[in-house]
């Protein structure tokens, strides 16, 4: 526990990803088995147990804590399991504090009226740090900035493997995730898992740049729309079906209706969409599905998801990804011909006379309300990673709009002692008053000579200070590029936007002359 | 038996600090008065512009340091737990084991013992002498940390942590943020008994009063200025006023890595408002066990509580069986520590 508790305590704290790889990766290859397995499972799916957390510390709050110190203290920290962490009274202190692996064995054993005494008996024996990194593990989701790619990434550095390697075998694998330690220390060969559908990486593409269209040869490339949804990988097999995220988490149990039709024997790569009456719906539809463990049947109705495959990694059991774009292709229309599932339909593939025409079809696009085009090389077999010259995403142009800054916040790791996240808004008019909206906020698409810039006009136009933010004289205007605008009932402009960064820094134009927010508002429209 | 005055009627707070009558002195008062004691040389407590000015050598030393002209026109330093009649009223200065020269004030009047705690703490400190217990009628604490969240961990510990993330990252300038008189020096000091040999690196604004305490015999090993090296102290560890944190002035660094030490570091929302990677909970100040054990040992049968957490730590005493009231004091800092 005090291995992991200190893991805990320093991830929060670390923001740099570099950081929190070094920290991952030594706890991974110090701490012994089975409890560095349940400390990846906190840190990636979670754990195989459920611990009533909050009924608890209700339960035995009453009985350890005076409760008018428990509010002023309360009210000082901020957190409740933390408070109670910090507020324990010492009363064993230097006893054996529980291992992850005891408290993971005692909590799956104990009936519903254990659970207060365990807790109790554990709190004792730890100390503040121990007390809330206990908290945070029965919690669940210990929330500690860390993705779970990053975690498997640090178990892969640690031993030298791929994380592509771990994605791979992940979802046939189950806390303590023994036998992935015993391959990765070479005691033992690598798990085969050829029984389960499993996560296969996919394959990523590159923005497009000017120079690489230049050398295009049409000839070589199929064309698609780029769709406006997730990736989404669909494994089925052996009656049990997956639905996995671009980065390997298992997302399914969101998407009932998906899991009940996708019944096949093939792994398939494609976009998770909204679709209603055949037409896609914005992005902002598919969100209301998203990041969610269950969903209810008025949701499925009011949002109904599908799935448009482009590619097949594995049909029958047989792995196509060494084929070319065009022969998977072949197959995957065939499968889709015979075996397709309701709830999906095909990317279609596009055809071009020439590369002005593609270009204009290009140009297009944001008027019909598409994100952009593909280009997929038709001889490329399917590669994992993101590999060079093989996929190209082609986005539309970026709308821009022209902002003031507002706020300026320190950023974090290298950036930690630049005024780097600004925060910008427009113009809106009430009863004949002018004033600044907070629209939006960026921090990238300026160059490091432009950062130092911006940090010094921070400085030097600072008005007050909120800790690590700063508000400044509204004088700076920032042209921002950004790909669209929705409307946001949790922001107080209404708005929302969607992928800004800073595309100029305007010294030369005044604040006065900056758009208004019924401009950006006019956008919401137009992006349809 | 005589009927004894109450305390209020001989020591009472008026609009410059806590003023004792038949003495005629203000103790720590905000505001620049005649006649003060004072019991250490933080800013918040060693105020300028005082008349006759009564405090321990050491603190008579850092005030004219900090202050200059503006420490007093008199400085009258008086030692450890010698008496000294100030007009009506005996008065000795004890250790308070907060830093260098702190001292609790203890005021004897017609029979009755008032002390003045000031800041002080029970941890061992190797920079300072430790706190001393006075049994009083009234005792006038500080509560800083004066809530049951607040358990400063061995400070061993702390210095384990800073040490470790050496190792972890030896690429990243270690830069920690420190108040610059006491906890400086201290945390110096704490590095050497855990065997810490390297230079630690000092920021300018640390100079004058880790020299004052090099001059007075602590050692400290080397403590070189930041300015006089024109390397990056990749994995070194360098100490900093906290404002200097993730300043400009810490990018002459490679990657700093931001510690704090204080016992504000405890509570999670704190590290993450500062931006600290690092924090390290050693404090100058009891915390909530030591308050209510030294409450306790004074066997005091009338508590003060100056400044901080009064509200809990009243509330605490109260049901001691201790009478406990909160004195509204002004100029106190308990962000500073």
């Amino acid at each position: 526990m005090k291995a992991f508790a200190t893991l805990l305590d320093r991830l929060t704290y670390t923001p740099s990803r570099n950081g929190k790889l070094t920290l991952m990766r030594n706890y991974f290859r110090a701490t012994p088995d089975p409890d560095r397995g349940f400390a990846l499972a906190a840190l990636t799916d979670g754990l195989p147990i459920s611990f009533p957390l909050r009924r608890v510390l209700a339960d035995i709050g009453e009985s350890r804590f005076d409760p008018e110190l428990f509010r002023l203290s309360r009210h000082d920290v901020g957190d409740t399991a933390e408070t109670v962490a910090l507020i324990w009274p010492v009363t064993q202190a230097g006893a054996d504090a529980p291992r992850l692996s005891d408290v993971v064995a005692a909590v799956s054993a104990a009936g519903r009226g254990g659970h207060a005494a365990l807790l109790t008996q554990w709190l004792d024996r730890l100390d503040a740090t121990g007390r809330w990194a206990l908290l945070k593990f029965l919690s669940g989701a210990p929330r500690v900035g860390v993705s779970a790619r990053l975690a498997k990434q640090a178990v892969a550095d640690a031993f030298g493997q791929g994380v592509d390697d771990i994605e791979e075998l992940w979802h046939g694998l189950a806390p303590p995730y023994l036998q992935l330690f015993d391959w990765l220390e070479q005691k033992s060969e690598r798990p085969s898992m050829s029984a389960t559908p499993i996560f296969r990486p996919l394959m990523l593409a590159h923005a497009l740049e000017d120079a690489e269209w230049a050398g295009l040869d049409l000839q070589d490339f199929a064309a698609e729309w780029k769709w406006d949804g997730i990736r989404i990988q669909a494994a089925a097999k052996g009656g049990v079906t997956r639905l996995f995220s671009r980065t390997g988490d298992d997302i399914g149990g969101a998407f009932p209706e998906l899991l009940d039709h996708f019944k096949f024997d093939a792994i398939l790569d494609g976009e998770l969409l909204v679709v209603r009456d055949g037409a896609v719906a914005p992005f902002a539809d598919l969100q209301q599905r998203l990041n969610r463990k269950s969903v209810t049947r008025a949701m499925m109705v009011k949002y109904p998801v599908h799935v448009r495959f482009y590619d097949a990694l594995e049909i029958g059991g047989e792995d196509l990804r060494g084929l070319s774009f065009t022969d998977r292709r072949k197959r995957l229309e065939a499968w889709h011909q015979e075996f397709g599932p309701p709830h999906s339909d095909l990317s279609a593939v596009l055809s071009f006379d020439s590369k002005d025409a593609l270009k204009l079809r290009w140009e297009a696009t944001r008027e019909e309300g598409i994100e952009g085009l593909m280009l997929k090389r038709r001889d490329s077999p399917y590669l994992a990673g993101r590999p060079k010259g093989h996929w190209y995403k082609w986005k539309r142009a970026a709308l821009t709009a022209d902002c003031v800054m507002l706020y300026a916040q320190k950023g974090a790791g290298k950036r930690s002692s630049f005024y780097s996240d600004y925060t910008f808004g427009a113009w809106a008019e009430k009863d004949g008053v002018r004033t600044l909206v907070p629209v939006g906020k960026a921090y990238s698409g300026f160059t490091d000579d432009e950062l130092a810039q911006l940090d010094r006009f921070v400085r030097q136009n600072t008005i007050e200070r909120f800790g690590p933010v700063r508000s400044v004289t509204p004088k700076l205007v920032l042209e921002v590029a950004f790909d669209a605008v929705q409307e946001s009932a949790r922001h107080k402009s209404g708005i929302a936007m969607r992928f800004p960064r800073v595309s100029r820094i305007r010294w030369d134009k005044p604040a006065a002359e900056a758009d208004t927010l019924e401009t950006l508002k006019a956008l919401i429209s137009a992006a349809r | 038996m005589p009927v004894q005055p109450p305390f209020e009627s001989w020591l009472r707070p008026d609009g410059s600090g806590l003023y004792c009558v038949p003495g005629d002195f203000h103790i720590d008062p905000h505001a620049a008065v005649p006649r003060a004691v004072i019991t250490h040389g933080h800013s918040d407590h060693a105020r300028p512009g005082h008349g006759a000015v009564l405090a321990t050598a050491d603190t008579l030393e850092i005030m004219k340091l900090r202050l200059g002209q503006g420490a007093g026109d008199s400085l009258q330093p008086l030692d450890y737990g010698e008496a000294l009649k100030v007009r009506d009223v005996t008065v000795r200065l004890v250790p308070a084991g907060h830093i260098l020269g702190s001292a609790q004030v203890v005021i004897e009047y017609q029979g009755q013992r008032a002390v003045i705690s000031g800041d002080y703490k029970r941890h061992a400190d190797p920079t300072c002498e430790a706190y001393e217990l006075v049994p009083c009628d009234l005792f006038i604490t500080e509560a800083t940390f004066g809530l049951p969240i607040y358990r400063h961990e061995p400070d061993t510990g702390e210095v384990a942590k800073l040490i470790a993330s050496l190792k972890d990252f030896p690429e990243r300038t270690h830069q920690v943020g420190v108040y610059g008189l006491g906890k400086c020096q201290r945390l110096i000091a704490l590095l050497r008994q855990a065997g810490f040999d390297r230079p630690v690196y000092l920021h300018g604004a640390l100079r004058s009063m880790t020299d004052y305490y090099l001059a007075r015999g602590f050692a400290l090993g080397p403590v070189p200025s930041v300015s006089d090296t024109k390397e990056k102290l990749a994995g070194e560890i360098v100490l900093s006023p906290p404002s200097a944190l993730g300043d400009r002035w810490s990018r002459r660094f490679a990657d700093p890595l931001a510690g704090f030490a204080s016992g504000w570091m405890r509570i999670r929302g704190r590290v993450r408002q500062r931006g600290v990677e690092l924090p390290l909970i050693i404090s100058d100040h009891c915390d909530w066990p030591e308050l209510l054990q030294t409450i306790a040992e004074t066997g005091a049968r009338e508590v003060w509580v100056t400044h901080g957490r009064e509200d809990a730590l009243v509330h605490e005493v109260s049901k001691m069986g201790v009478k406990a009231r909160a004195l509204a004091l002004v100029g106190r800092e308990d962000e500073a520590e």
